[in-house]
């Protein structure tokens, strides 16, 4: 319960947690159009973390978890939330001071709550990427994510990039008091009424559990994951044949050819194939040995992906400002000009 | 003597690893202190909350004392020629700084030498930590650390945020992580924002205490305590559930520690209160609240970090998270009835045991039938078991892994299917008894979690809980993913202990290598096999890791004498190599044995194979252990199984006894070992172990006697050979309890 008068709607909360992070330095992205199961797996997450380059970005993500759908009848679960997502990278020193303030900033009176940090690392088999961090505890709910990325696509990263994920819904209801997420007040309208979220998203986590649970089509499912697979594995195989060429063209017409490489194409079919996986799990149509397969081989795709990625930002960078040593003096004075 | 205070601040550390490493930083403070002569013996004082670990050393002093040494050069024919110094004494005296008429004649073994007396100048403390302490801080041990500053900078559990270093008034400047230290804490993070200077180490915790931090960790419990005390003292009648380790984890969560007592309705007492303590305990870090007979309260302590909730905002918060849990698990728990434990044996088949095991479907049909043969084992060996039960406890005892339920909370595993297989009518035939019977096995086929766990409370229970450690263990042994060292995944360590443990304390006749041949048996032909390792002997390292494991339970658990244990469990048994010794002729008189008792035991029981058996022989050796008999016994024991050995090893001949060849002294010895021997048989059969120690230390005296009138080794071969035969019966009793050999006679 916030200990304003009036806590923020849904959608003051999206604005306000974007006008902070945007006063300090990021990029205000959209959300990514393509399914993902959290953000992290939007590429301005996943891709951007990887190389020496610094960066700071903000955005909503929706994220999709076919297994996590309840029809819209429990309270508290969803099919798809969404999350506030904050990459400092590299992370300032002050960065908790900066996450606290953010929730100063969301009308949070620190003072009349309790806050903990709580061990929990963060880890996806899938993406190659793990981190060190902890649940963030406000009067016992988990309201955030705060994970030091130490690897990604299986990449060491290097600096380092903290990640913040807020999860919208809880802060929202949090803040506005309510025990059902759908009766979270979205926006009030201009005739006053509260406009709910279960107005907004109620249907689509209903039909989307259906479709998910009950009419997905596992055929075609394994089908697609497997058109996505072949297309993503072409991509990446194409790439690294280029890589391999030593003889025809001149080193500069071998960079720009890499440049104009589509390895972001590549990570559109890569994270098609995750969401894919999903829905095939949660239709219970993958069994023990293809499980431990499936994971393998997106993991595989993500990997390569990330290796390419790598590769392409060193081709894209003039040969100067593409040096690792840049990279911290860099991030140091993005650091200091923002702390 | 100045004081000394380091303290290392730091993003939150997670709760569990705060302690030790607490201790391990002053431990490496402490020993640094001394190995660099600035103290005699650490005084430490050590302070640790989640943002800071700190040690206080008393009394170091302010430099090293100086030394005195003396310096060893040239030897002398080098260093003087005809009696004037020669540039190599020059260059000496000129390396030490002393004039070349100081140096002195050193005689050392290897000859004369050219010395001399320095004096050492002791370096100044400031120099040596600020020299010394990155290191060790560097060294502190974490199960899991990080990098913050990238990948060519240090590692540490979180990243370090300020450095506080004085020796009284002055910063020891030393450098960590690209941090200086000085003279700057922090205060709490909410109740007093911001730096927070330090004087000097002895204000350290005042300082701090100030600034709304309790630095140390036992004041920081005792606090909570009181709370909690406190709290509950408003609820007449109640009384909050002691427990240590929610406990430490939340004075390792908190600075300053506060508790407030929150609500949820009471319908939700009708959940399980196995899912609702779950759910306080180990999700919220909630404590429980009873009353006088045990009964769960609807209410909870949550301890925060600040200092109180005037508002009750806290308090709201938290609760609403609580309900919103219990709704979870209500929700979960209705909507797992829909579908009933016995339509999800073929769900299993979805869900993975391990990679290569194939998936818990799988492990059903195997624990299935080798629980089978478990009962069927025992019931043989006349321990009576419900075999049916044991089977269906089996079919259904993993399907809880597909609820939603066991999905949220994994913690409840096993204890969610027990649960549910008693709401459940599992069949319609079962009677009421039977099903509750199931359900207690299913409920318990993880016990025992720990060495102070209990083990599952039925024979079924303890059954289905060894033939699914069994299962386990075999199938990972025969990948060749055995534990190693400290590196132990999947636990196996424990399952075994769990499986010693549950036959120990059950009396289980269930030999241990038959439980793992059969439980290796179930994999035959299977899917899994294709991957088992080719270079492992499954026999030896199954017979290896357990015999640990029982080594462990009868030492660290039941608290045996180590020698006692060895004793118990020794492999060495000449008796195999004994065999001409057997039957020997005792002579005409000796035939007035009740022929019925002169049968000896069958093969003896490996005590190694049976744990139980294990137990008994080691608590009758313990029970006697300080008479003077089995002392004397157990030295004439050792006397005659050297003798034997040394007798194998020469190849001599070694009986059969033959009373014809024996002296008068002999042929009385032979008699009085004989009667012991015949009742001692009888009182083995029964399990009487201590009387039959009893019966055999009785011996001791008159094995004496033998020892000190006749000379075994005889030099005629036929006499020696005789005598040989004689001690080889001796020894043959006496192995059948144990290789008294290894008992350790204290003042021998």
């Amino acid at each position: 319960m916030s200990s304003s008068q009036n806590p923020l709607t849904f959608q003051q909360l999206v604005l306000r947690l974007q006008n902070f992070w945007a006063e300090h330095g990021c990029v205000l992205q959209q959300p990514y159009d393509v399914e993902v199961g959290a953000g992290t797996m939007a590429p301005e997450t996943f891709l951007r973390v990887l190389g020496p380059k610094p960066y700071r970005v903000g955005y909503v993500q929706p994220s999709r978890r076919p297994a996590d759908g309840r029809y819209g009848e429990n309270p508290n679960r969803l099919f798809k939330h969404l999350q506030f997502q904050v990459i400092l990278k590299p992370p300032p020193v002050n960065v908790q001071e900066l996450y606290l303030e953010s929730l100063a900033a969301i009308g949070i009176d620190l003072r009349k709550h309790d806050i903990k940090f709580e061990e929990d690392n963060w880890e996806s088999p899938t993406l190659g990427a793990w981190g060190i961090g902890w649940q963030v505890m406000l009067d016992g709910l988990e309201i955030t994510q705060f994970t030091y990325f130490q690897q990604c696509g299986g990449i060491d990263l290097d600096p380092i990039s903290a990640e913040l994920t807020y999860g919208l819904e809880r802060i929202a209801a949090f803040l506005q008091d309510v025990d059902s997420i759908y009766d979270i007040t979205w926006v009030v309208g201009p005739d006053g009424r509260a406009v709910k979220y279960g107005e907004i998203r109620l249907q689509d986590e209903l039909q989307f559990s259906v479709y998910n649970f009950e009419v997905a089509d596992v055929e075609k499912a394994w089908q697609h994951l497997g058109l996505y697979e072949a297309e993503c594995q072409a991509l990446l195989d194409e790439y690294a044949e280029r890589v391999a060429e030593k003889s025809g063209s001149s080193g500069e017409e071998r960079k720009a050819d890499r440049r104009r490489f589509p390895v972001l194409a590549a990570f559109d079919l890569c994270l098609k194939c995750s969401h894919l996986f999903n829905i095939l799990d949660a239709r219970g149509a993958i069994s023990v040995t293809e499980r431990v397969g499936v994971i393998a081989r997106i993991r595989a795709l993500a990997v390569g992906v990330a290796k390419a990625y790598v590769d392409q930002q060193k081709a894209s960078e003039g040969s100067a400002a593409a040096s690792e040593e840049n990279g911290l003096p860099q991030a140091e004075r993005l650091a200091a000009s923002r702390s | 003597m100045p004081d000394f205070l380091l303290e290392i601040g730091t993003e939150e550390i997670p709760a569990r690893m705060i302690d030790s490493a607490r201790d391990e930083l002053a431990r490496r403070v402490g020993d640094l202190l001394q190995r660099e002569r600035l103290v005699e013996t650490p005084t430490l004082q050590t302070y640790s909350t989640p943002r800071r670990l700190a040690v206080l050393a008393s009394a170091v002093s302010s430099a090293q004392p100086d030394i005195t040494e003396q310096v060893t050069g040239p030897s002398l024919k080098v260093a003087y020629k005809d009696g004037a110094p020669t540039p190599a004494a020059a260059a000496f005296a000129r390396k030490l700084n002393v004039p070349v008429d100081s140096l002195e004649k050193i005689t050392t073994p290897k000859g004369e030498y050219l010395g001399a007396t320095v004096k050492k100048k002791g370096r100044p403390a400031a120099e040596i930590l600020a020299e010394s302490l990155p290191k060790e801080i560097a060294g502190i041990y974490w199960a899991k650390s990080m990098y913050w500053r990238g990948k060519s900078a240090e590692r540490f559990v979180r990243p370090v945020r300020w450095l506080v270093s004085l020796l009284d008034g002055e910063v020891v400047p030393l450098e960590f992580a690209g941090i200086r230290a000085g003279h700057t804490s922090e205060g709490h993070r909410i109740l007093s924002p911001g730096s927070l200077p330090i004087d000097r180490p002895s204000n350290y915790s005042s300082a701090l205490a100030k600034a709304s931090v309790v630095t140390s960790a036992a004041e920081r419990e005792q606090r909570i305590r009181k709370a909690l005390d406190a709290a509950t003292r408003t609820l007449p009648g109640a009384r909050w559930r002691e427990d240590k380790s929610l406990l430490d984890t939340v004075v390792n969560l908190t600075e300053f520690p506060s508790v407030v007592l929150g609500n949820f309705d009471p319908e939700f007492l009708a959940l399980a209160d196995e899912v609702l303590v779950t759910v306080m305990r180990d999700h919220q870090k909630y404590f429980a609240l009873e009353d006088a007979s045990g009964k769960l309260l609807p209410h909870f302590l949550a301890v925060l970090n600040t200092d109180g909730d005037p508002d009750g905002l806290i308090r709201h918060g938290n609760e609403r998270v609580l309900r919103a849990r219990f709704n979870d698990a209500r929700f979960f728990w209705q909507t797992d009835q829909k579908i009933p434990l016995r339509q999800r044996v073929d769900m299993l088949k979805a869900v993975t045991f391990q990679k290569d095991l194939g998936s818990y479907f799988d492990k059903t049909m195997r624990v299935q039938k080798l629980g089978s043969l478990i009962s069927e084992a025992i019931r043989n060996a006349g321990t009576p078991v419900r075999s049916g039960v044991v089977f269906k406890a089996a079919l259904l005892a993993k399907t809880d892994l597909t609820t939603e339920l066991v999905k949220e909370f994994t913690e409840l595993q096993g204890i969610v299917g027990g649960l549910y297989a008693k709401v459940q009518q599992l069949d319609p035939i079962l009677p009421a008894a039977t099903a509750e019977a199931i359900g207690d096995a299913i409920y318990d086929q993880y016990k025992p979690e720990s060495m102070d766990d209990s083990v599952p409370r039925s024979v079924e229970g303890a059954v289905l809980a060894i033939a699914d450690k069994a299962d386990s263990i075999a199938g990972m042994f025969a990948l060749g993913l055995q534990p190693t060292g400290s590196k132990d995944p999947f636990a196996l360590r424990r399952a075994a202990n769990g499986i010693v443990k549950i036959i120990a304390e059950h009396k289980l006749p269930l030999p241990i290598t038959k439980l793992f041949s059969d439980a290796r048996a179930e994999y035959t032909g299977s899917e899994a096999e294709r991957r088992f390792s080719k270079e492992i002997d499954f026999d030896e390292a199954i017979a290896n890791f357990m015999r640990e494991r029982l080594e462990f339970y009868l030492r660290d658990v039941c608290g045996f004498r180590y020698d006692i244990v060895n004793s118990v469990l020794s492999k060495e048994d000449l008796t195999p190599a004994l065999k001409d010794a057997e039957n020997p002729d005792y002579g005409p008189d000796l035939q007035l044995i009740d022929p019925n008792l002169k049968r000896e035991p069958e093969r003896r029981l490996d005590p190694a194979d049976w744990p139980p058996l294990a137990v008994d022989l080691a608590a009758a050796i313990t029970s006697r252990s300080t008479t003077p008999q089995l002392k004397s016994a157990a030295t004439s024991f050792k006397r005659t199984r050297n003798i034997l050995r040394q007798a194998l090893d020469n190849h001599f001949a070694i009986g059969p006894f033959n009373y014809m060849l024996a002296s008068a002294e002999e042929a009385d010895a032979v008699r009085v070992m004989d009667e012991a021997a015949v009742g001692f048989w009888g009182l083995l059969e029964r399990g009487e172990y201590g009387a039959g120690i009893d019966r055999m230390a009785a011996l001791a005296d008159p094995f004496e006697q033998y020892f000190n009138t006749v000379m075994v080794m005889h030099e005629r071969e036929p006499v020696r050979r005789n005598r040989l035969g004689f001690l080889a019966l001796f020894y043959k009793q006496f192995r059948k309890i144990a290789d008294f050999s290894e008992i350790v006679n204290e003042g021998t």
